[in-house]
């Protein structure tokens, strides 16, 4: 299945992308498999896996790594947010 | 319109004027007014997730609508560079009474300030830096929690 990957602020620029489109293999069904899946890659791709208070969002909701990931969706990783 | 995210800055006396218009109901408007701190920061740069943070906005205010009986709400957030003493947010509420409106206005900017997705890039004269998220936030998003 296809999903499109974003990234933002510092997360954004330590991977030089804003993000990109994935063809997931068969058993990455989670956004925490999904981390798991880029991060694998290596460098600097492996900074998901390090990242501390890494957030996520599916399909511009909050979500935890435990959520679904399906085909089509949008999943976004990025640090804690700091607005206001 | 409720929310917006945007480059612009926005006139205060306008919107606040906006919020009372068209009702005879409003007892009272409460505001704020974020700006941009001075000190050793030279600029602020805002960052945003388009599409998920006018949503996140616009759920933050129907939850203080659910928790308080509003007449108005809008909801302003600049992002891109700003300055020292430029704005960055505004918050404004309507209600019959003033304590819905104080409460509703602190409830709205303590969960923007957590939950909305908005980053900022501090430029210093040493360079330029993240910001990173205050646990005293977490403090204040805290107290509504249950309430």
């Amino acid at each position: 299945m296809m999903v499109k990957v974003l990234y933002f602020a510092g997360l954004r620029e330590a991977l030089a992308t804003s993000g990109e489109e994935i063809r997931l293999p068969a058993g990455v069904a989670s956004v925490a498999a999904l981390r798991d899946h880029v991060a694998a890659r290596g460098e600097p791709w492996a900074q998901l896996a390090r990242t501390r208070n890494l957030r996520c969002a599916v399909n511009h909701a909050m979500a935890g790594f435990d959520a679904a990931v399906r085909d089509g969706d949008e999943v976004a990783f990025f640090p804690p947010v700091t607005g206001g | 319109m409720t929310v917006s995210v945007q480059e612009a800055d926005f006139a205060v006396g306008a919107e606040i004027e906006a919020l009372g218009a068209g009702t005879d109901n409003a007892g009272a408007v409460a505001s704020f007014v974020g700006m941009v701190r001075g000190g050793e920061i030279l600029a602020m740069t805002l960052e945003h997730y388009p599409g998920m943070t006018e949503k996140a906005l616009a759920e933050i205010v129907a939850e203080a609508r659910r928790r308080w009986a509003l007449l108005g709400v809008r909801v302003i957030h600049r992002v891109g560079r700003l300055l020292p003493g430029e704005r960055i947010v505004f918050v404004a509420v309507s209600s019959t009474h003033r304590h819905n409106a104080f409460a509703a206005c602190e409830f709205i900017m303590d969960y923007l300030k957590t939950q909305a997705p908005f980053w900022k890039r501090e430029d210093t004269a040493s360079g330029g830096r993240w910001v990173d998220a205050r646990e005293s936030d977490d403090a204040a998003l805290a107290r509504w929690r249950g309430a």
